[in-house]
């Protein structure tokens, strides 16, 4: 019975190192912050830097935990970050006290994009492997686009929404235009702050890791391992399955939200593949089921191509190039071993070895 | 009393008859062995059993109630669990969870009590910890309990795979090949620890197995499968007496 203490110890300790590491990070920064430290440029990045980690944490469930490859995440995102801000807008004068609004706001971008998570999981989660990636894809480029073409508005007598332009919406005087077709939702109040996303991060995390940790979790990652088994012993594979994507989706709608409250326009064109794209790419670089790595992939990868820019025209060209590096660094069986084989740990190991060999010579 | 009785069990992939007329009644508290060349419908029987195939024809009772064409998840909630012939562990899981996957469906609580961490959380966790190392203990598993699957040796893995459908309570427990790339005295031991759990956990148990030592040692009754249809069935040493059995599949 003493090993048991000993996992629930493992499992305990590597939370507590992660949520460490997040905080450290962010006393560090506001330190930066208060002693004029820290350029302009980084503090624009700070709150991106928190729903990127959202995004990446929260598609490593999808990926990593429930092994379904998903390249639709930005189209969750795109919701959330939609209804949040048309929420926002729409109770900026009624609701004053700013948390209760973005509680508010996260609140619906969570269960809008969970929704829309269900019901595509429900379509989706039939079709495996390079199938489900396809899929999964579309429907978020439909989403994308269908924003990209919604007009929204809302006078006394409540929403109006239209597919054409703003005109067809037929408002009453004194009506006014949330959503604008391509141009988007823009006066959002901008109440994302980077306290409140380190918040949002830290809850994800927390979500995830006790999800992981728990009875469904289990379920979920016995699907991944081996789906004919998992059925074997009595785990219905469809309820699961979706369980997870509907939590993903939900998360990935909460960085939406955080998203949509933290920039001055927010546009469905910026929710593309590319951006389902980089998350992935945040995912596969911190380790398919490392949540801790996904945040870690997240920041730097986030930081990287600001901090490139004084190479002007061949930025993203040394980004790919310092990406290929860093995957190869990380996963490269010829660099894993290298890296093992000079890891401080083994060689602090040896020297300590070494030293006890002496001693006892002597 | 009859806890598997199955008629006329058909199934036929295109021209060829992989099960025909497939019957078998097996008694509470049995270990009947299903034995039969490569090729001759034995895992097809299986599978047809726990719901993977659906039969074109016949019925298979479980302790007198229908489950013919049940789905796999039905049938286990009834009673039945197996082991498959190629090992199918939750290979990047401890083995402690391994067997906390086969607890899921006799130990609940809502997902939001886990995510929350709610007092029902601790309490289910801690007594599905209980049985399970309970179970693990019986196959002397309980030291491994934290070593991932797949790190296991084979002959653990093996018996890992026995120890998870034992999780999931069975009244009807189907060994798919239980021996296979075991040594002689691997062998020993599984025989050793089938004896030994039909009686702790009062299940009856339908294996297959190419393994005469193990078959005449341990099963009460054997049941030849040849090209989808039975070529004998009875006692042991009456069934490997048999002069067709002899000729189809023992060798002279």
């Amino acid at each position: 019975m003493k090993s048991k203490s000993l996992k629930i110890n493992k499992s305990a300790r590597s939370v507590i190192v992660t949520v460490g590491m997040i905080l450290i990070a962010y006393i560090v920064c506001q330190i930066l912050i208060a002693t004029g430290n820290m350029s302009n440029l980084l503090q624009n990045l700070l709150v991106s830097m928190c729903y990127y980690s959202i995004m990446a944490v929260s598609l490593n469930l999808t990926v990593g935990i429930l092994g379904q490859l998903s390249l639709g995440h930005a189209g969750f995102m795109c919701i959330g970050a939609f209804t949040g801000a048309i929420f926002s807008k729409c109770t900026v004068n009624s609701i004053e006290n700013t948390f209760i609004r973005l509680t508010l706001a996260l609140l619906i971008g969570a269960v809008a994009a969970g929704l829309f998570g269900i019901v595509i999981g429900i379509v989706v989660l039939r079709l495996r492997g390079d199938y489900l990636a396809i899929v999964t894809l579309a429907f978020g480029e439909i989403i994308k686009n269908v924003l990209n073409v919604l007009y929204i508005g809302y006078d006394s007598k409540g929403l109006h929404f239209s597919m054409k332009d703003a005109i067809s919406l037929n408002l009453e005087e004194g009506g006014t235009v949330l959503v604008k077709g391509a141009q988007g939702i823009s006066g959002t109040p901008r109440d994302a702050t980077f306290t409140v996303g380190v918040v949002l991060l830290l809850i994800t995390y927390l979500i995830i890791v006790n999800l992981v940790n728990s009875r469904s979790g289990r379920a979920i990652m016995a699907i991944r391992d081996n789906h004919i088994a998992a059925e074997s012993v009595g785990i219905n594979i469809t309820k699961y399955k979706i369980l997870a994507f509907s939590i993903s989706a939900a998360l990935a709608g909460v960085a939406g939200v955080l998203y949509s409250h933290n920039i001055a326009t927010v546009q469905s064109s910026k929710f593309g593949y590319n951006l389902s794209i980089m998350i992935l790419v945040f995912v596969v670089l911190g380790g398919m089921g490392n949540l801790r790595g996904s945040i870690i992939a997240a920041v730097l990868l986030t930081l990287l191509p600001e901090y490139l820019r004084f190479l002007s025209d061949y930025r993203m060209l040394i980004y790919a190039v310092i990406l290929i590096v860093m995957m190869l660094y990380n996963w490269s069986p010829a660099c894993v071993a290298w890296r093992n084989k000079f890891s401080p740990k083994i060689l602090l190991n040896k020297f300590s070895g070494a030293m006890l060999k002496k001693s006892k010579e002597v | 009393m009859e806890m598997l009785k199955v008629k006329n069990l058909s199934i036929s992939f295109g021209g060829l008859h992989a099960v025909d007329s497939f019957s078998i009644t097996v008694n509470k508290g049995e270990l009947y062995g299903l034995i039969g060349p490569n090729g001759a419908g034995k895992t097809t029987v299986f599978n047809l059993l726990t719901g993977v195939y659906k039969p074109d024809m016949g019925q298979i009772f479980l302790d007198g109630k229908n489950i013919t064409g049940l789905s796999p998840v039905e049938i286990n909630k009834a009673g039945i669990a197996r082991t498959f012939q190629n090992i199918r562990l939750f290979r990047n899981l401890s083995v402690l969870d391994n067997v906390k996957i086969g607890l899921h469906n006799h130990y609940k609580y809502p997902t939001i009590a886990g995510i929350l961490r709610l007092p029902s959380y601790f309490k289910t966790e801690k007594r599905m910890n209980e049985k399970a190392y309970e179970i693990l203990e019986v196959f002397g598993l309980d030291k491994e309990a934290d070593n991932l699957a797949a790190n296991l040796p084979y002959g653990k893995q093996r018996k890992l795979e026995i120890a998870r459908a034992l999780a999931t309570n069975p009244k009807l427990l189907l060994l798919d090949e239980p021996a296979a790339g075991m040594n002689p005295a691997e062998t020993e031991e599984l025989m050793e620890t089938i004896t030994l759990i039909r009686k702790k956990y009062d299940v009856t148990i339908l294996l297959i197995e190419h393994d005469m030592k193990l078959v005449a040692g341990i099963c009460e009754k054997i049941f030849v499968l040849n090209f989808g249809t039975e070529l004998a069935n009875g006692r042991p040493q009456e069934v490997l007496n048999n002069p067709e059995v002899i000729k189809a599949y023992l060798g002279a």
